[in-house]
């Protein structure tokens, strides 16, 4: 089957199996390989992106139901040379060791924030709930995300939306 | 925190520099295995047992080879005719590659699909036809012990029951007298579960045989990349595949903790399947067989006895273990300790006798008894000994934290011999506990819980003073398979005063890059941002064994301290020679020679770089180079006091850990953000076994907790806002006096929440319960203890 995807602001098509996971059309037909695969069955969020705006888990999803759908996932976050507060905040607040989960907590923190731009800790803790990281405990992640909170607020005039 | 002796810029020891790793990371730019995409790439999936124990009757491939783009399955006969159908441990057993004749348990591998594709690689595994005849399983360790148990190893001709080896350490006649004139004595049994690491990325490999070279690499999640390829070497050696033609690469880890230093049977079928197709081969395991069939950790089932005089005196410690090896011995131990470091079970406390013994049982489970983040043993000797001296400060009344100020080493007894031979290179257990009790407010905390038991309500403080035991080891005692346990760094610096520094460890996330170029550029002056650090290439990097255990501060990061004082050797002639002067009359500071009571007259680091390829004195070899293989003198031992705090609620069981106090002692630090880090993930992987992971199974042995649907990793919700400090204690035989840290909170966690725990419910009669301490189990303990709602 023929699936047409825009994936970061590009368009692309790919003939592919109906069986075709969504995760492995991303990494392996384009090589977009920043989305990881960490369990297969839902639950561990290392394979999340956005699919328009929403973020899901791209390994339990076909690749054919994101056929005319807008994509993005972490090789996208970084826009003309400018890193997206999410990742700054995750590196000033070393909100991250392996690296492993770090796009899918990134890509459900951009969702989160979009629709949450002053969310309390509680909200982030819920909302990265359906991620899971070994390394770090959380309790930097969390501060990554409030630090990009703060910053994009700061960005945005008061009473604007994103 | 002492005062950093290098400027923000150098940014050496105390710095909390920002990681050299993350750039790549947040842009989803890591290599992972799994992106390691080759030409002509195949693809191996692996047919699994559903059987705990059962004979081959027959396995029919015509099916699956006729399965588009299935062009072979391998079984283990096929090995056989190489003999690679079995190859050993590291604990010196053998483990099944492929099995010809039966299986030991379920989710072992039975046959290997070998395809064009991931998805004809999985079809092709689910079209293999395997008639089992099935056997008795064996599933507790005990009764395999009993006579008349079905013997599972009939492989080993002379075996005639499931015993493994039994092992004892200490003084068995001192520990039974102390026994008999004491006091007062507590004695408990404490199962210490089996339980999967689960990092987030799971085991794999690449393996590419070049058949014009007779050249093997093989990219692998692999934390020992050299140890691996000896072993390689030694296994299939007979085949052709000598050590100089075989490169391992670890790339980018997505978390080990342990559970990447075996060897597991898919690396081995993968190679193999590479070096009779010339063809790379990709072997990427799904998370359920990652948690059903790689090495487990723990399954310690452990009778404790701790003895005391009347006043709170600690005497002596008896403790009988049995270990649940599975059906082979595959743990990843010393080879000289196949309980690992288990008998530094006297933990913080001046014990004047001890005896310890354990015996390994074969079950059809799988192997294992490798770590889950910690140095041998160590959380299974921790939590053994922080319940024993909970239980007991309960049974004679005094408050947990006096008794254990009481019986602590003290810090004037450093280097302390243990009872069980350990010599404690250095420690000030009251201060961390001293400094744990002030930031949680202990006293309070108390008064709060007096007046919450009135009301009817349960809240528990617990505590555990752990001391660790990491950094293995001393040549004299410690090797994996004859491979001594040393640990090398090769420093190279350019003409520019930039260098290059590689490393026989290999990190899965603690940041190496950024904490070993921090070593060289306290020691040598040169910015952290100049020094480049590489790791995990076997054709590159110096020859060492690898991250675990804690090891690699303790030992790569001392070779990384002596490596670059050679280098400052060779960069103090050159200095020398620059200026016209003697090098002992050269004073240094880091970076900067100066003659002595001329400080005007200086070279840098950078100069004497430089002059090494462009000037240097006649007679000297150009280049700045050096290597260190540190062989350490000691271990080094870690400590800390952690204090948690529960609530229990009646009504479910649950319990929820309202506030866990940590203060670390990882001697002198390399980066405080990073150690905070390592300590924040430490204790959320001691959360998870206290509270929610467990690989059990039923009587026939199938798996429960096989999945990430039952076996509960923490989330977010379930990990508290974790409150952390620290203690410097230098450890006095380490070049930077620095003790390692990644593990220590993973090994201390879970006993300061089983005390809290325990402590929340001693009072209506509770003495122990085993982890994970699941809101069923509370309940059914509350209702047994009479507590309704």
């Amino acid at each position: 089957m023929n699936v047409q995807v825009t994936i970061n602001g590009e368009k692309l098509s790919a003939d592919v199996e109906p069986r075709l996971l969504l995760v492995h059309l991303i990494r392996e037909v384009f090589r977009l390989t920043g989305t990881h695969i960490g369990c297969d069955t839902t639950h561990c969020g290392a394979c999340t992106v956005l699919l328009d705006g929403r973020p899901v888990k791209s390994c339990t999803m076909f690749a054919v139901q994101a056929h005319n759908r807008e994509i993005q996932t972490v090789e996208g976050l970084e826009q003309n040379g400018a890193l997206h507060p999410l990742q700054e905040g995750f590196i000033a607040e070393h909100g991250l060791q392996c690296g492993y989960c770090t796009p899918g907590m990134l890509m459900t923190s951009k969702a989160f924030l979009d629709k949450h731009p002053s969310p309390s800790e509680d909200d982030i803790r819920w909302a990265i709930s359906g991620n899971l990281c070994r390394c770090t405990g959380y309790v930097n992640i969390v501060k990554a995300v409030q630090h990009a909170a703060a910053k994009l607020r700061a960005a945005v005039p008061a009473g604007g939306a994103r | 925190m002492t005062t950093p002796k290098t400027t923000p810029e150098v940014g050496g020891m105390g710095h909390s520099i920002k990681r050299k790793e993350d750039p790549r990371f947040i842009r989803g730019k890591g290599t992972y295995v799994d992106d390691v995409v080759l030409p002509g790439m195949l693809y191996l999936d692996i047919v699994r047992s559903p059987h705990a124990h059962a004979k081959i009757v027959k396995i029919d491939t015509a099916k699956a080879t006729a399965v588009p783009g299935v062009l072979a399955v391998i079984t283990g006969a096929d090995l056989a005719k190489y003999n690679l159908h079995w190859m050993p441990t590291l604990m010196s057993d053998t483990q099944m590659v492929l099995p010809v004749e039966k299986v030991m348990y379920q989710a072992q591998e039975v046959a290997a699909v070998l395809a064009t594709t991931r998805y004809a690689a999985a079809d092709g595994a689910a079209a293999v036809d395997v008639e089992y005849e099935p056997l008795p399983a064996v599933v507790s360790p005990q009764k395999a012990l009993e006579p008349g148990a079905p013997v599972l190893r009939t492989d080993k001709k002379d075996k005639k029951d499931n015993h493994i080896w039994h092992w004892e350490w200490g003084d068995r006649a001192a520990t039974d007298r102390a026994f008999a004139e004491a006091e007062v004595t507590v004695k408990e049994q404490i199962y210490i579960p089996r339980i999967h690491v689960a990092s987030i990325e799971t085991c794999g490999c690449v393996a590419h045989f070049d058949k014009v070279n007779d050249k093997l690499t093989v990219w692998m999640t692999t934390q020992a990349p050299h140890a691996i390829r000896t072993v390689f070497a030694l296994v299939a050696g007979h085949v052709g595949l000598a050590e100089h033609k075989i490169r391992i690469i670890s790339p980018d880890i997505g978390g080990g903790f342990g559970g990447k230093v075996p060897v597991y049977p898919g690396y081995v079928i993968a190679v193999a399947a590479s070096v009779l197709t010339g063809k790379p081969v990709k072997w990427i395991e799904d998370r359920m067989e990652n948690l059903q069939a790689d090495s487990f950790a723990r399954d310690y089932h452990i009778t404790a006895e701790l003895a005391a005089k009347k006043d709170g005196t600690l005497t002596a410690l008896r403790i009988k273990t049995l270990a649940d090896h599975g059906y082979t011995d595959a743990a990843a131990n010393p080879s000289k300790f196949p309980a690992g470091l288990f008998h530094v079970c006297t933990g913080s406390y001046d014990l004047k006798a001890a005896h310890v013994e354990v015996d390994g049982a074969y079950t059809n489970k799988p192997p294992g008894g490798i770590a889950y983040r910690c140095s041998f043993r160590v959380t299974e000797a921790v939590h053994t000994i922080e319940r024993m001296v909970d239980i007991m400060a309960h049974q004679l009344g005094q408050d947990p934290a006096d008794f254990r100020k009481k019986n602590f080493i003290k810090p004037e007894q450093f280097p302390y011999k243990s009872a069980l031979g350990w010599e404690y290179d250095s420690g000030n257990y009251a201060g961390a506990l001293d400094k744990a009790m002030q930031m949680i407010g202990y006293a309070e905390l108390k008064r709060e819980q007096a007046e919450k038991r009135k009301r009817g309500e349960l809240m528990g403080i617990g505590i555990s003073s752990f001391t660790e035991i990491v950094g293995a080891g001393p040549s004299k005692h410690f090797d994996i398979l004859g491979l001594k346990m040393f640990d090398s760094c090769e420093i190279r610096v350019h003409p520019t005063g930039k260098a290059i520094a590689r490393f026989g460890t290999k990190s899965q996330g603690q940041g190496h890059e950024t904490t070993y170029a921090q070593i060289l550029a306290e020691e040598l002056g040169i910015p952290a941002a100049d020094i480049q650090v590489e790791e995990g290439d076997t054709d590159t990097a110096p020859y060492g064994l690898g991250t675990y255990a804690s090891r690699s501060t303790p030992v790569a990061g001392a070779a990384a301290a002596i490596a670059s004082r050679k280098i400052l050797d060779k960069a103090r002639k050159i200095a020398a020679h620059l200026l016209e002067a003697a090098p002992e009359d050269l004073v240094y500071e880091p970076g900067k020679f100066s003659v002595k009571g001329a400080p005007n007259r200086s070279k840098t680091i950078q100069d004497c770089a430089f002059a090494a390829y462009t000037n240097h004195p006649q007679g000297m070899e150009a280049g700045l180079e050096a290597v260190s293989y540190y062989d350490p003198p000691n271990l080094t031992y870690p400590f800390g006091s952690y204090i948690c705090v529960v609530d229990i609620d009646k009504g479910t069981g649950e319990v929820k850990v309202r506030r866990f106090v940590a203060i670390d002692d990882c001697g002198n630090i390399i980066n405080p953000m990073i150690v905070q880090g390592q300590v924040h993930g430490g204790l959320t992987m001691g959360l998870a076994p206290a509270l929610l992971e467990e690989i059990s199974y039923d009587e026939h042995g199938n798996v429960q907790g096989g999945s990430f649907i039952d076996y509960l990793l923490p989330t977010a919700m379930e990990t508290p806002k974790w409150e952390t400090g620290h203690t410097i204690t230098p450890s006095p035989h380490h070049p930077i006096g620095a003790k390692g840290i990644g593990e220590s909170a993973t090994v201390g966690a879970p006993a300061a929440i089983a005390n809290a725990v325990v402590d929340a419910l001693w009072h209506l009669g509770v003495r122990h319960v085993d982890i994970p301490i699941t809101p069923p189990k509370v309940w059914k303990l509350l209702r047994e203890n009479g507590v309704t709602e």
